[in-house]
């Protein structure tokens, strides 16, 4: 009742204005926190636009909804890898990653329009990257796009981060325990990378506020 | 006001004769039922000690809970594999919904779901394919354009998307871990 009579005074009014900050801050709280834009996926999609039914091959956990996303804007014909689980589970000698590397992915080297590697690079050691590297080379088309994420901290990783298409320009990155002890991250700087991929050209690098390099190579014709 | 609410009430007394009147309807929703059992009757189940090799087809929904070896063919049905059916086989439904364990390609018209303690081994082809977190998948994944689409194979689809929102939840499953 006091409320009632209260309606019409200003006090009334500064607290009636005072709770829509509080409204502003919970329409915010449904977005997640761990959204972030990207500008370079739209140019991995747009590179992969005129081809008809393109070959994708993802070299990450399976995402469900990345595969909905690529496989419904894309009408392509996706290979799922998860190189990193396998390579965790039973490590190869040195001597053997390109054994490996050739008989994990036996794909037909040239028929792969795309490849989305996310931060594969940053849980391998530097052999083995370079491996990886001029193996995926090779499978690229003339034209085929590669799309990849460079962590540029050198810290332990203590959690295992996964790309979650959330839109043409937007992730929902979703964060889960690393496996203990954790593993350095390979930090590779822009010279490393460019000597890695050899073969391919950057067409877009862009340093995002996580301190990650998202980059997009591209094989030329 | 409140006449008016005590002048209400008294048709309220009648709503036991309406509630014969609902009585009626429980004999009307008895051919429901019945409507339903047919359905009903239209999934098979393959229980979980059953073990079948070779081929099986059929054109009736099917509910794998135990082994099946060979080639299963459904082509205008649901098959459904239970969180206890091992598959090592070929298979062509119309929908595929997985809980247990496939070895082997998977063919389907309209749409794959693997759930999230579901596993598959083997090449997927579908218009629509959800993959909840959690599900176990290794192969390649073929979500083929509907013939005479454009450009934009999503639009073109939206459509036939009445399981988009079934396969989005589907995949959006993975709050469970």
């Amino acid at each position: 009742m006091a409320g009632l009579f209260n309606w019409g005074g200003r006090k009334a009014d500064t607290e009636t204005v005072a709770p829509p900050p509080p409204k502003a801050a919970s329409a915010q709280t449904p977005v997640p926190a761990s959204e972030r834009s990207t500008k370079v996926l739209p140019r991995f999609l747009a590179a992969l636009a005129p081809i008809d039914s393109p070959v994708l091959l993802n070299l990450g956990p399976v995402v469900g909804q990345n595969i909905a996303f690529f496989g419904e804007r894309l009408g392509c014909k996706i290979f799922v890898e998860d190189i990193a689980a396998d390579l965790a589970a039973s490590p190869p000698p040195v001597n053997e990653v390109k054994a490996f590397l050739e008989k994990r992915l036996p794909h037909t080297h040239g028929t792969i329009d795309g490849i989305l590697c996310w931060d594969l690079f940053d849980l391998l050691d530097r052999a083995t990257s370079q491996a990886l590297a001029g193996h995926l080379a090779r499978l690229l088309k003339p034209g085929g796009v590669l799309y990849a994420f460079f962590g540029a901290t050198a810290a332990p990783i203590t959690q295992l981060t996964r790309y979650i298409v959330a839109g043409p320009d937007s992730f929902e990155l979703r964060l889960s325990p690393a496996p203990v002890p954790p593993k350095q991250r390979n930090v590779l700087v822009t010279r490393d990378i460019n000597k890695m991929f050899e073969g391919l050209v950057v067409t877009e690098s862009v340093l995002l506020k996580s301190n990650t390099r998202e980059t997009l190579f591209r094989k030329p014709s | 006001m409140w006449k008016r609410d005590e002048a209400v009430r008294p048709p309220q007394p009648a709503p036991p004769a309406p509630s014969p009147a609902t009585n009626n309807p429980p004999q009307a929703a008895a051919p429901r039922i019945d409507t339903n059992r047919p359905a009903e009757r239209d999934t098979v189940n393959i229980g979980k000690s059953v073990i079948i090799k070779g081929d099986l087809s059929g054109s009736e929904d099917l509910t794998i809970e135990g082994q099946v070896e060979g080639k299963i063919e459904l082509r205008q049905n649901v098959l459904t594999i239970g969180p206890n059916g091992k598959i090592k086989a070929a298979v062509f439904a119309k929908a595929v919904v997985i809980q247990g364990e496939v070895q082997g390609d998977i063919t389907a018209s309209e749409r794959i779901d693997i759930r999230d303690a579901g596993s598959v081994d083997g090449d997927l082809s579908a218009p629509r394919i959800a993959i909840a977190d959690g599900a176990h998948f290794r192969g390649s994944i073929d979500m083929q354009k509907t013939p005479g689409s454009s450009t934009k194979p999503t639009e073109v689809n939206k459509p036939a998307v009445e399981t988009k929102p079934t396969a989005l939840p589907v995949a959006a499953v993975p709050a469970a871990r």
